[in-house]
């Protein structure tokens, strides 16, 4: 049988095992979405077909709305879009997670020497990854039906760089819906309630003025807002910064302080119910 | 011979008040393969599952080459392999990507995990399959590959919890050849099976366990001799021959005669002047038995006689 001597590279730190395990569960969480190319289309599908559907059905009517605030409602749109598209991929945080732990496979990586939270951090990154792929595709669909950058390149990568951290918290938050989950259609179901009002109930597609007043203080202050209202700043530049009461920098760092506070609250948690899980 | 695992007073219940294991004690000895034999629910894999740090004990001590697995997990992790009854292997992975990535979880550099992905997948029978997707892998060739990932470190044990459940007879052949050439490198298997055959067939010691006890242990020959006969198969036209033939044999027997449908098994101390006895009482009963056959006693048998009861018989739990 075999004969290559085998000895792990002990020499290494422990924290150089703790990146290597989690690029390793990550890689192999992007070959299992590469190899099912059908998620990566329909979960482009989906955005594409709500912006046409934003663009040119409700727009003519939303626009008027928009125009009064002084921006197109293309660009009004796009930055709604981009933060709404990763927001439903993050949900594939959980669903993962929970499918995960159904298969056989997690009992093999619990009895290897890897590091335990490797499962989580892997699957983290990868959606990351995912949705950045997913939000330059956007992007492109964006420019194609009229979508401009009203301020630099750099403000603009600065307001991707702020939907990439808020779909990050927003994994670590279906992670925790995933691990609670007894299985991943479980999983999907129970994401989509919490989805919905977050989405819809927003600045995203429609300007918050618009809304009765009841609902009004919830669609300006809740975190998908938030996070709208910064990314459209950046990249369409301080008009839509004053439609949102505020100015760039304030509502960039407000979205920031969001994403780190959910962040720390949601990873801890997550780790402590992924090891009593298991 | 040193100590390679050794498990003292296990005991384990689930939540929901399910008690898995009542008190386990058993100890296997460096380079042998020790079989843990029972049904469904016996309690076998979740002492597999504690001494691979899956699960913790509720009390008793689970020890790995000297390393208690409770207190030092880790340690323990770094010297044993898990193949386990579910192929826990990565379906959308190729089976070369499959060994990497577990050689790599196992903290092997690139170079080694790389290599000994390949060695394994050739001395597994794998090579030409190396780059498929294991989703169009056979129910053979995906055990193999979770075998082959099992042994990626070199774990000097191995754990094979059920390696050939629902396999067919070739590939659980297949199998067997390839753990019995492991078993020449010096490796220390736990085996837990519910085939008898597997066990008598692979393991040097086996223990029986029943309801999350041990209730026998010893070599297959020491088992089957404790049963302490042959056994005497007579098939007859019908049951009710059969019924008929059992009451007229019963004091030849040494133990309960089974019947089984139209078929008697008499576990008989003497087997061939006892038989030639059976054959002149069923002459004079003017009883034609259809089939005759003297046999060792299976672990089969062994099993019937500890438990009182057929091993498929009893209910999943």
């Amino acid at each position: 049988m075999a004969t290559t001597t085998v000895s792990s590279d002990q020499h290494r730190s422990k924290f150089f095992w703790m990146a290597t395990d989690a690029l390793t569960i990550t890689k192999r969480n992007l070959i299992n979405y590469v190899r099912i190319p059908q998620s990566l289309v329909f979960s482009t599908i989906q955005p594409v077909m709500f912006v046409l559907l934003f663009r040119y059905v409700f727009g003519g009517a939303i626009g008027s709305e928009t125009s009064k605030l002084g921006l197109s409602y293309v660009d009004y749109l796009m930055p709604g879009i981009f933060i709404q598209t990763i927001a439903f991929g993050s949900v594939q945080t959980g669903v993962g997670l929970a499918e995960d732990l159904q298969k056989g496979i997690i009992e093999r990586f619990h009895a290897l020497p890897m590091t335990r939270s490797a499962v989580l951090a892997g699957r983290t990154i990868a959606d990351l990854i995912r949705n950045l792929v997913v939000i330059v595709i956007m992007i492109i669909v964006g420019f194609l039906v009229g979508f401009r950058i009203g301020t630099n390149i750099g403000e603009f990568l600065a307001g991707v760089g702020i939907a990439l951290l808020f779909a990050y918290a927003l994994s670590w938050f279906f992670a925790l819906i995933g691990l609670a989950a007894p299985n991943s259609e479980t999983a999907q179901v129970m994401a989509f309630p919490l989805l919905f009002p977050l989405t819809f109930a927003s600045s995203a597609f429609v300007p918050v003025q618009t809304m009765p007043s009841w609902l009004r203080g919830f669609a300006n202050h809740q975190p998908l807002s938030v996070a709208v209202n910064a990314a459209r700043s950046l990249m369409d530049g301080p008009v839509a910064a004053h439609a949102a009461g505020s100015t760039t920098g304030d509502l960039a760092i407000t979205a920031i302080i969001w994403c780190v506070v959910l962040l720390i609250i949601m990873i801890p948690l997550s780790v402590n119910i992924y090891r009593r899980r298991v | 011979m040193p100590t390679a695992i050794e498990v003292h007073n296990l005991r384990k219940t689930f939540k929901g008040g399910v008690r898995a294991l009542e008190d386990v004690s058993f100890q296997v000895e460096a380079g042998t393969v020790f079989g843990l034999l029972g049904p469904n629910g016996a309690g076998k894999t979740t002492i597999v599952r504690i001494l691979t740090t899956i699960l913790p004990p509720d009390s008793g001590l689970a020890m790995i080459m000297g390393i208690d697995v409770t207190k030092s997990p880790q340690l323990a992790r770094e010297r044993l392999g898990l193949a386990g009854q579910a192929a826990a292997v990565d379906e959308r992975l190729t089976g070369e990507e499959n060994l990497f990535m577990i050689g790599r979880l196992n903290h092997l550099s690139k170079q080694v995990a790389r290599t000994r992905s390949s060695e394994l997948l050739h001395d597994f029978g794998l090579e030409h399959a190396a780059k498929r997707i294991l989703s169009t892998y056979s129910g053979g060739m995906r055990r193999r590959l979770d075998l082959a990932a099992a042994l990626v470190a070199q774990p000097p044990i191995l754990f094979l919890d059920e390696p050939t459940t629902g396999l067919d007879p070739k590939s659980r052949n297949d199998l067997w050849e390839i753990i019995e050439k492991l078993l020449a490198d010096g490796t220390t298997v736990l085996l837990t099976t519910q085939y008898l055959e597997e066990a008598d067939r692979l393991a040097t010691r086996i223990a029986v366990v029943d309801h999350g006890r041990v209730i026998a242990e010893g070599t297959p020959d020491e088992l089957k001799a404790s049963f302490g006969a042959t056994v005497l198969e007579l098939s007859f036209q019908d049951e009710g021959t059969a019924a008929k033939a059992q009451r007229t044999l019963g004091a030849l027997a040494s133990a309960p005669i089974q019947q089984l449908e139209n078929r008697l098994e008499l576990p008989v101390a003497d087997g061939a002047a006892t038989t030639v006895l059976v054959l002149e009482r069923l002459l004079d009963e003017k009883i034609n038995p259809t089939k005759i056959n003297l046999r060792e006693p299976s672990l089969d048998d062994v099993f019937l006689a500890l438990t009182d009861q057929h091993p498929s018989d009893q209910e999943e739990s």
